[in-house]
């Protein structure tokens, strides 16, 4: 989709070149990530691409075509441009904002209209209320979120985006990323991406370019640059933890322990308490018909009682989703002190559970490529 | 009191002052703004430029308006304007362009770069990016540099009576040749008011212009 060759800038003055030479290509719908320290020529080489740096040598394509021969201001017009400044207008309202782009290229004012009301909603701000506020009267997320829609306003394939959550706090910009996430794999754009944080960079990006002094050093899947670093420089630049930050890259439901042990709200508390003992269990969990979870039950609760399950169970106290990251999972067991946490679907659906155990070995598994922990967690599948 | 005296019965004649005053300060900040507001864009673009720009602004900002009404006798002489209301637009209109050209020159090189950026990564030609992003945004403090003009010039404007350009000077001169206080205290009230009111209105004005979303 975007192919650079051998793109080198060196500014006036300087021998020293600012982006040496650099060839990747981006694939389409992908997020390429460029990071590296500061100076390190990222922000250059992004912005060399609608070429509000002019380029001194090499080519870039997008689809095939050339662009050097392309009018600047067309090709700019053709791509999405979002800064961690974010550069709203302070004069325009959010509507008159995000409409720059349509109305350069001569939208009419009820496609323009339909298109603000569509990105609003997308990105969670409701159109009667925000459309006609000033951007002095957003907060820095929302701002923030406005930027981004300007950016996809005319709907480019292509989009530049210079560390669009850097000036938000970290936890906005969680939210930020996975709502940017959400949106993207709806809409898969083909984005370049400039960060410095390696935490965002994996957890946003489909391939990674680590860039040193205006040189490209690795350009890999997160995973691989995790697991493979190419030299000593990505070693120390990718961190330490980069074993941790693997739980970025790992959803629940590559760990989970699918169809695991549990009983129905129906069955009798005298006969489950009967086979927990037997089987040495010191807690079940219970489901209604169609798999839902209500609850668990332990020994205690289930001691001396006469009824159904269901009249004992107690709700869990925290549920993950199986679409979220192995970090966000074992963040939760830590601040609730728990071994296990339950995974359940949107509706409430029993998908699985996960356990710490699992998580560690996932853990090790960056050092022991192809780990054999895994097969023993996945077969549980008995019903009592 | 006096003074309230005299002006009730110089009504008519106290008019006629004031709509001149009015109309030599209206025609000079109207050329001002047309001539400073481009200039002061302009100088934005060369920076050599705006130094010799502001710095010969400056001077003549410093010249007493007595003596520059004096200079410019000999000068528009040559062209049959050497006193009257002409000479005097063109003082004001040299006086009011360091306010305007000076505000219009800081004000468009303070819109932040990061907002120039997007505009222009976005595809906003240079020109979109000035008269779309920078002007807008500027144009709070370009006024408030053509208010100072405004109210300058209505000031400036008293002393041109003294070569003849009419004007509610032509109270504060003849009260000092007749020492006829009630006529100097008239054309210092006069001309007080004038400038307030005027000021209040291109508030207004500016009010209307400004996009709300610049009010602080």
């Amino acid at each position: 989709m975007i192919e650079l060759e051998r793109l080198t800038k060196i500014y006036p003055g300087s021998t020293i070149p600012a982006v040496d030479s650099v060839s990747l290509h981006v694939n389409k719908g992908e997020i390429c990530i460029l990071i590296g320290s500061s100076g390190c020529g990222k922000t250059t080489l992004m912005r060399m691409i609608n070429r509000l740096e002019p380029i001194t040598s090499g080519t870039i394509k997008i689809n095939g075509k050339d662009l050097t021969p392309m009018d600047v201001i067309e090709l700019r017009r053709s791509i999405g441009y979002a800064i961690q400044q974010i550069g709203l207008f302070p004069h325009m309202t959010v509507f008159e904002n995000i409409t720059v782009v349509p109305k350069l290229l001569g939208w009419d004012k009820k496609r323009m209209s339909e298109r603000v009301d569509e990105l609003l909603t997308m990105i969670n701000m409701d159109p009667a209320i925000y459309r006609e506020r000033y951007p002095r009267e957003l907060s820095g997320g929302q701002a923030q979120r406005i930027g981004v829609a300007r950016a996809m306003a005319a709907n480019p394939p292509v989009m530049l985006m210079d560390e669009p959550f850097g000036a938000i706090d970290p936890i906005n910009r969680e939210v930020l990323q996975d709502e940017f996430l959400k949106i993207q794999e709806k809409l898969k754009k083909t984005i370049v991406f400039v960060t410095h944080d390696i935490h965002e960079a994996v957890k946003m990006g489909d391939r990674i370019a680590l860039l040193d002094a205006g040189n490209l050093i690795q350009y890999a899947t997160p995973e691989e640059l995790l697991t493979q670093p190419k030299n000593q420089f990505v070693k120390d630049f990718v961190g330490a933890d980069r074993a941790l930050k693997r739980l970025d890259l790992l959803k629940v439901s590559d760990a989970m322990m699918k169809n695991p042990v549990r009983c129905s709200t129906e069955d009798a508390s005298e006969k489950i308490l009967e086979r927990m003992i037997e089987k040495d269990l010191h807690y079940l969990l219970v489901t209604a018909p169609g798999s839902r979870l209500v609850g668990y039950v332990n020994v205690d609760m289930l001691r001396g009682h006469k009824g159904v399950v269901g009249d004992v169970a107690r709700p869990m106290s925290v549920t993950v989703r199986p679409s979220q990251n192995l970090k966000d999972a074992l963040s939760k067991m830590l601040t609730y002190d728990i071994g296990i946490v339950v995974a359940v679907d949107d509706d409430g659906i029993l998908q699985g559970v996960l356990n710490s155990k699992t998580l560690v070995s996932v853990v090790g598994e960056t050092y022991d490529e192809h780990g054999g922990h895994w097969g023993k967690i996945t077969t549980g599948g008995r019903i009592l | 009191m006096e003074t309230w005296q005299f002006l009730i019965n110089q009504g008519p004649e106290t008019l006629k002052l004031a709509w001149e005053h009015a109309w030599v300060v209206a025609v000079a900040v109207t050329i001002a703004i047309f001539t400073g507001v481009p200039i002061g864009i302009w100088i934005t673009f060369n920076r050599q430029a705006a130094e010799i720009v502001l710095y010969i602004a400056g001077i003549i900002m410093t010249i007493p308006s007595i003596a520059l009404f004096g200079i410019m006798i000999p000068i528009l002489s040559v062209f049959g304007y050497g006193i009257g209301t002409v000479p005097a637009i063109v003082a004001l209109v040299l006086y009011s362009q360091l306010p305007i050209i000076r505000n219009t020159y800081a004000a468009i090189k303070n819109v932040e770069p990061s907002i120039i950026d997007a505009g222009t990564g976005m595809g906003m030609t240079r020109a979109q990016v000035l008269f779309k992003v920078q002007v807008p945004m500027a144009l709070s403090v370009i006024f408030a540099g053509v208010r100072v003009a405004v109210v300058m010039s209505i000031g400036i404007g008293a002393i041109a009576a003294y070569i003849g350009a009419g004007g509610l000077g032509h109270y504060i001169f003849m009260g000092i040749n007749q020492t006829y206080d009630a006529m100097i205290n008239a054309g210092a009230l006069c001309v007080a008011v004038m400038a307030i009111i005027t000021d209040y209105v291109f508030g207004w004005i500016e009010n209307r212009l400004v996009s709300k979303g610049l009010r602080t």
